[in-house]
């Protein structure tokens, strides 16, 4: 930045970064703050501010019940396995897309943007139906096939840009060099590619562990139940709300997720304009 | 990042090779998205309801079900209420999220970058779980949101927050506000710092005021980014389901407050009309399909400048 900024100016500015800062960060610390506290500290008319109590029961009662570990197991293998399905079919069509001219190519492109802008409310009548008919209602596999679809576009999408990131003419370099084709993509172009792999594969991830409205659809079930889903029906009202044990609930799902998502966020920033990454 | 730098050379050849390697995604977009999208553009002409779960064929009705929903007065207030909610976020969201950006580039570096942290937190909460929190911040008995509205004078003790409407959608619109700032303020910024100082120094030295700076030189040249922008905020906020669902199942008036997606669910799956509800649905994909045309158009035009 070439000029500087006069001083009222700039002090007005960083006073409505720190009010920013505090709304953005808030929620967050209240959550992570109350899953410590003890059901008399939860209580209280005056909230406790700070995390001193360091209790643990709140996350003693969310394992006791033994739906957290279930919930868990469920989101873990749908999480996954929409994962590898979904980074090696859109790992091979971002290849097509970025190497190849064919016809079709950009009904391809534009079919793919069209797509991630569909609502998954305005299809999931006929997917519950469809899946009734299959049989894969409250299944892993049923779950992850409409998570294949909801995440591969974006997948696509992004894995395109980071091939088309790689020049090809390193690849042909290699070729001139003796290689086939098929050995200088794997040798020279598939290594290079790898932190983009790993960083879609991380926001794909994200978002198919984040997802709630599909999986309330597919997963009626309560012992097929994925995280947010457990996470949700811990507010049930007729419940007497436990917030200590739903806080902990929420801290232990959010965690691995704000530290998976602040360590790939810059190498996505670009894709992020091109694609829903919204929950 | 990437995206057109060198390796635009590819082979223009007609080999089947290209075929073979989008085959797998084709497959599985027609099996998850195309075939329920045709099964739903046939369900949404038939009478299909709790007689047809227990194994009645479903019946042909034409257009009765798209008839009966339109003539009736239940899904305009929902439509209505959806775009009023659409518009009021995504525009609650573009002030506040351009108006950081901006600001951003007064700020010094490190409260910038504190700023910035801050920013990402809220962004990468998952929506459930920030959901809860904020249920718990707007609780009726504990709730910090009544203590503090108590403390500076209110009367907010035991003030549920969820019972009325409006009340109700202004909880929503604060969590989805919250997060759906930090997106638009890293994409304005990330444009800003793209801006040329010295156009903006030029119009200084002319004697242009800050206002007039950021009216005829600033937004114009940030202009495609703002388009885009905006128009996934309002893509992305025609849809909201998740917040909405949470919130009513925590002690909102479910009839009160649907929007299209919630009003979809209770319908169809909640109560067993699938036929109805699946021309619900069409109508949704269609008010999605108009908003959206400008946003692929807009995508393209970059792609091909790019190319």
């Amino acid at each position: 930045m070439a000029r500087p900024t006069p001083r009222p100016t700039r002090w007005l500015a960083n006073g409505v970064g720190l009010v920013a800062f505090v709304l953005a960060v808030f929620p967050v610390y209240w959550m992570v703050n109350s899953s410590f506290l003890d059901r008399n500290e939860i209580r209280n008319r005056v909230p406790t501010w700070v995390p001193f109590g360091g209790d643990l029961d709140n996350f003693r009662t969310v394992f006791d019940g033994g739906q957290f570990v279930a919930a868990l197991r469920t989101s873990l293998m749908v999480t996954g396995l929409t994962l590898v399905v979904a980074l090696g079919f859109a790992f091979v069509a971002a290849v097509a897309v970025s190497r190849f001219r064919f016809r079709g190519r950009m009904s391809f492109i534009v079919t793919l943007l069209v797509i991630q802008m569909i609502p998954a409310e305005g299809l999931f009548i006929s997917q519950y139906k469809m899946l009734e008919t299959m049989e894969l209602l409250n299944t892993v596999a049923g779950l992850t096939i409409v998570y294949v679809a909801g995440v591969l576009p974006f997948t696509i999408w992004t894995l395109r840009g980071f091939v088309e990131g790689v020049p090809y003419e390193l690849e042909e370099a290699a070729m001139m060099d003796g290689c086939t084709r098929v050995q200088a993509f794997f040798r020279v172009t598939f290594p290079l590619l790898a932190p983009g792999l790993v960083a879609t594969g991380v926001f794909g991830f994200i978002q198919a562990w984040n997802e709630f409205t599909l999986a309330l659809v597919v997963m009626t079930r309560e012992d097929q139940r994925t995280l947010p889903l457990w996470l949700s029906t811990f507010t049930d009202v007729n419940r007497g709300t436990d917030w200590g044990g739903i806080m902990a609930g929420s801290t232990l799902i959010a965690v691995p997720v704000i530290i998976f998502f602040l360590v790939v966020q810059g190498r996505m920033a670009s894709g992020l304009t091109a694609g829903a990454v919204k929950g | 990042m990437g995206r057109g730098t060198g390796g635009r050379t590819p082979r223009p050849r007609g080999s089947a090779l290209p075929y073979l390697l989008v085959t797998p995604a084709v497959l599985a977009l027609c099996l998850a998205l195309g075939y329920p999208l045709v099964r739903q553009l046939v369900l949404s002409f038939q009478e299909f309801g709790l007689a047809q779960q227990f194994g009645r064929p479903p019946e042909w009705v034409g257009l009765a079900n798209y008839r009966e929903l339109l003539t009736d007065g239940y899904l305009w207030r929902v439509t209505a209420r959806t775009v009023v909610f659409c518009l009021v976020n995504a525009v609650v969201t573009m002030l506040l999220g351009v108006g950081l950006a901006l600001v951003m580039r007064a700020m010094s570096t490190p409260v910038r970058l504190l700023t910035q942290t801050g920013l990402l937190f809220a962004w990468a909460m998952p929506v459930v779980a920030s959901l809860t929190v904020w249920q718990w911040l707007f609780d009726t008995q504990y709730g910090v949101v009544n203590h503090v509205l108590t403390a500076l004078g209110g009367d907010f003790e035991g003030h549920g927050w969820l019972l009325h409407p409006l009340s109700f959608f202004f909880v929503a619109t604060v969590v989805v506000v919250w997060m759906s700032v930090p997106f638009v303020a890293f994409t304005v910024y990330a444009a800003l710092t793209q801006l040329s100082e010295e156009l903006v120094e030029a119009a200084e030295i002319d004697g242009a005021s800050p206002a007039q700076r950021l009216r005829h030189v600033v937004l114009p040249s940030i202009r495609p980014v703002l388009l885009v922008v905006g128009l996934l905020q309002i893509i992305w906020d025609l849809r909201v389901f998740t917040q909405i669902f949470i919130l009513q199942e925590a002690g909102g008036s479910a009839s009160d407050t649907n929007l299209l997606g919630t009003y979809i669910y209770r319908l169809g799956i909640g109560g067993g009309d699938f036929g109805t509800s699946a021309a619900v649905a069409v109508f949704m994909l269609a008010l999605t399909v108009v908003l959206t045309a400008p946003y692929v158009r807009a995508m393209l035009r970059q792609e091909r400048s790019a190319a």
